[in-house]
C-alpha cells in the first residue's frame, strides 16, 4: 500500500507531489512516462512561465527544474520511463517499465496529473491530399526543440493559439519563411504579447477569419490553398489564393488525456473534456484527485502550479482523515461562461472559481447566485475565450448552497 | 505622434499609447504597472528582446538556452547564428554559460544534459 501515487511528473505532478510532502505525507511516488520529469515544459523552451509564481521570467525547462530540484531535495520518489496502463476505481494502479515489468500498486490516494495532447489531423476537414509534410504544432515543437530538427522551410500554421505562435516565431529564427498564420475565428486564441512579439517582429501575417481549404501535393507538401470564411465560417470561394510552402503546422487545440480518468469510472465533464471536481480537485470517486492540464487546458503554468498545490494539500488531509464534506452544491454556468472549475462544492470555505467564457465580450458583468439570490457581481472590461477567468467566493456566503449559477452579463 | 503598442513583459498583454515628439517619448498611457511603461520607452527607442534556442553538444544532444539578459532586436539574427555554431561539450547544467559575450549578454543553458 502506497499513501499517494501520483500519475505524471510534469508541473502538476510535482507541484501536487511537494504540496502533499509539505502537508506531512512521505509515502510518495510519481509515475512518468517519460525519460525525464518537466512534461511538456521541456519542450517550451521559450521564456514567459513562472511571472505570477515568481516573479521572474523563466524559460519552460528552468521552471520545471525550479519543481524537480524541490522534489529531488524532499527526497520524494519518482519512476521515470514508466507508463501507467491502468487504474482502478478501488485505486488499484497497473504501471510497466523496463526494470520492474508489469506491476500494481494500491494507493490510498490517486492524483491524476497526465497533462493533455494536441486534437489530431484526422479531426480536420480538408480537401486534397496528405502528403508528408502536415504536422501538429506541439509535434513539430519537439523535433525542432528536443531533435534539432526542421521539418521544413517554409511554413504555413493553421490556428493561432499560442503554440502555433510560439513555433511561427521559433521556425522563423532557425531560417525557415513562415508565410502565414491563418485563424479560422475573427479574434486569435492566443495571447496579445504572442502576436505582438511572434508574429508583428518578424511581419508574420495573420490572417483572421481566414482556413486552409485545400491541401496540394503527393509526396511532399507542395502548397495549400487558404480562403476567408463568412460568419458561418463557411470558405468564401472568391477568396481562394494558394500559398507554396512544404510544411503545414495545424495548431488546433489541446484536450485532456482522460483515458485512466475513464477506467477509473471517474465522472467526466462534457465541456472541459476533463474529471468533475469539488474545490479540493477531488472528483466524485473519493480519494482520486485531478489536476493541471488533465483538468481543463490551462494556458498559463502558474495557474497549474496553484491548482496542483490544492490538490496535493487536499489528498493528504484525505490520507490523514478522510473526507469530511459539509455541504454539497454544483455549479452551473449560463453558456456565455462555458465552464467551471470546480463543478462542485462540497466543504464550505473559501474558494476560487476557474471559467472560460464562449466568444470575446467587451464590457460585462460576471454575476453568482446562490439558489437565486445574487451574492457575487464583478465588472471586467473584456473577457476572452483565450484567456481563462476566475472569481473568488467568500466561504461564508456559501452556507446551505444546493446550486451556485455563474452569468456573464454584457452592459 | 502616436504609437500603439502591445506590452511583451507579461501575459496581460496590455495595449499601450505612447505619445512621442521627434525620437522622445513624451507619456505613456495604458500600462497596468511600471514596467510596462519601461518597455514602451525602450521599446521606442531601442528595442531589445530575450533570445531563446538550443545548441548542438558535439555528442549530438540538443540542449535549450536562451540570453541571460534582452540583446537589441536588430541583432537577435547574428545571436541565433553565434548560438548555431556552438558546440560545448557534455555535462551540462542548467545556468552555465554557452557563450560568454554577446551583444552585452551571455548566453546560458536552460535545461541539464548529462
Ligand atoms: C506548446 C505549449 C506552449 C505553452 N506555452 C506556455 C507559456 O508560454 N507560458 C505558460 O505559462 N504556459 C504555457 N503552456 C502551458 C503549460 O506548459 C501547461 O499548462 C503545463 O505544462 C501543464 O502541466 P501538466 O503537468 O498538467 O501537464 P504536462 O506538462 O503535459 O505533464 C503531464 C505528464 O504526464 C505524463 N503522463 C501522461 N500520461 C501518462 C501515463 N499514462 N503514465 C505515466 N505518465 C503519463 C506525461 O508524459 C507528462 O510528462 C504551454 C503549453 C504547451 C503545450
Ligand atoms: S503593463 Fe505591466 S501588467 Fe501590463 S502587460 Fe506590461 S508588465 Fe504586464
Amino acid at each position: 500500500m502506497t499513501d499517494l501515487v501520483i500519475i505524471g511528473g510534469g508541473p502538476a505532478g510535482m507541484s501536487a507531489a511537494i504540496a502533499a510532502y509539505e502537508s506531512g505525507i512521505r509515502d510518495i511516488l510519481i509515475l512518468e512516462r517519460d525519460v525525464k520529469l518537466g512534461g511538456i515544459l521541456q519542450q517550451c523552451i521559450h521564456n514567459g512561465f513562472g511571472l505570477h509564481k515568481f516573479g521572474e521570467e523563466l524559460t519552460g525547462p528552468e521552471y520545471a527544474w525550479r519543481y524537480e530540484e524541490k522534489v529531488r531535495e524532499y527526497g520524494i520518489l519518482f519512476k521515470t520511463g514508466t507508463m501507467v496502463l491502468d487504474i482502478t476505481k478501488d485505486k488499484i494502479i497497473t504501471a510497466t517499465n523496463e526494470e520492474d515489468g508489469i506491476f500494481t500498486i494500491q494507493a490510498k490516494a490517486i492524483i491524476l496529473a497526465m497533462g493533455c495532447r494536441e486534437r489530431s489531423k484526422g479531426a480536420l476537414n480538408i480537401a486534397g491530399s496528405r502528403p508528408a509534410g502536415i504536422f501538429s504544432a506541439g509535434t513539430a515543437q519537439k523535433f525542432v526543440n528536443m531533435k534539432g530538427y526542421m521539418p521544413g522551410k517554409s511554413v504555413v500554421i493553421l490556428g493561432s493559439g499560442d503554440i502555433g505562435l510560439i513555433m511561427a516565431r521559433r521556425m522563423t529564427l532557425e531560417g525557415a519563411e513562415v508565410k502565414a498564420v491563418c485563424e479560422l475565428m475573427p479574434y486569435s486564441g492566443g495571447l496579445a504579447r504572442n502576436i505582438e512579439q511572434c508574429l508583428n517582429d518578424f511581419n508574420i501575417p495573420l490572417k483572421l477569419s481566414h482556413t486552409v481549404v485545400e491541401i496540394h501535393g503527393k509526396e511532399r507538401l507542395e502548397g495549400v490553398t487558404i480562403a476567408q470564411v463568412d460568419e458561418n465560417r463557411k470558405p468564401i470561394d472568391s477568396t481562394r489564393e494558394f500559398i507554396a510552402c512544404d510544411t503545414l503546422l495545424l495548431s488546433v487545440g489541446l484536450i485532456p488525456e482522460n483515458e485512466l480518468t475513464k477506467a477509473a469510472e471517474v465522472e467526466l465533464d462534457r465541456i472541459t473534456n476533463g474529471a468533475v471536481v469539488d474545490q479540493d480537485r477531488q472528483t466524485e470517486k473519493e480519494g482520486i484527485f485531478a489536476c493541471g492540464n488533465v483538468l481543463h487546458v490551462h494556458d498559463l503554468v502558474d495557474f497549474v502550479s496553484e491548482e496542483a498545490e490544492i490538490a496535493g494539500k487536499s489528498a493528504a488531509s484525505y490520507i490523514k482523515s478522510g473526507t469530511q464534506n459539509d455541504m454539497n452544491a454544483v455549479i452551473k454556468t449560463d453558456g456565455k461562461i462555458r465552464y467551471s472549475v470546480p463543478q462542485r462544492i462540497t466543504t464550505k470555505k473559501d474558494i476560487t472559481v476557474y471559467f472560460r467564457v464562449s466568444d470575446v465580450f467587451k464590457n460585462v458583468k460576471i454575476n453568482v447566485y446562490k439558489d437565486g439570490e445574487q451574492i457575487y457581481s464583478k465588472k471586467k472590461i473584456k473577457v476572452a475565450p483565450g484567456e481563462m477567468e476566475s472569481i473568488k467566493l467568500a466561504g461564508e456566503k456559501l452556507d446551505d448552497a444546493k446550486e451556485l449559477y455563474l452569468e456573464l452579463e454584457v452592459l | 505622434m502616436e504609437r500603439n503598442l502591445t506590452c511583451i513583459v507579461c501575459p496581460m498583454g496590455c495595449s499601450l499609447k505612447v505619445e512621442l515628439d521627434g525620437g522622445e517619448v513624451k507619456s505613456v498611457s495604458g500600462n497596468t504597472c511600471p514596467r510596462g511603461e519601461v518597455y514602451a520607452r525602450t521599446e521606442c527607442t531601442n528595442p531589445m528582446r530575450t533570445v531563446t534556442s538550443t545548441v548542438r553538444c558535439s555528442d549530438g544532444t540538443v540542449v535549450a538556452v536562451k540570453t541571460d539578459k534582452p540583446i537589441p532586436k536588430d541583432k537577435v539574427f547574428d545571436c541565433m547564428k553565434a548560438i548555431n555554431n556552438a558546440n560545448p561539450d557534455l555535462p551540462i547544467k542548467i545556468g552555465c554559460v554557452i557563450i560568454d559575450k554577446i551583444y552585452g549578454a551571455k548566453v546560458i543553458a536552460t535545461q541539464n544534459a548529462e
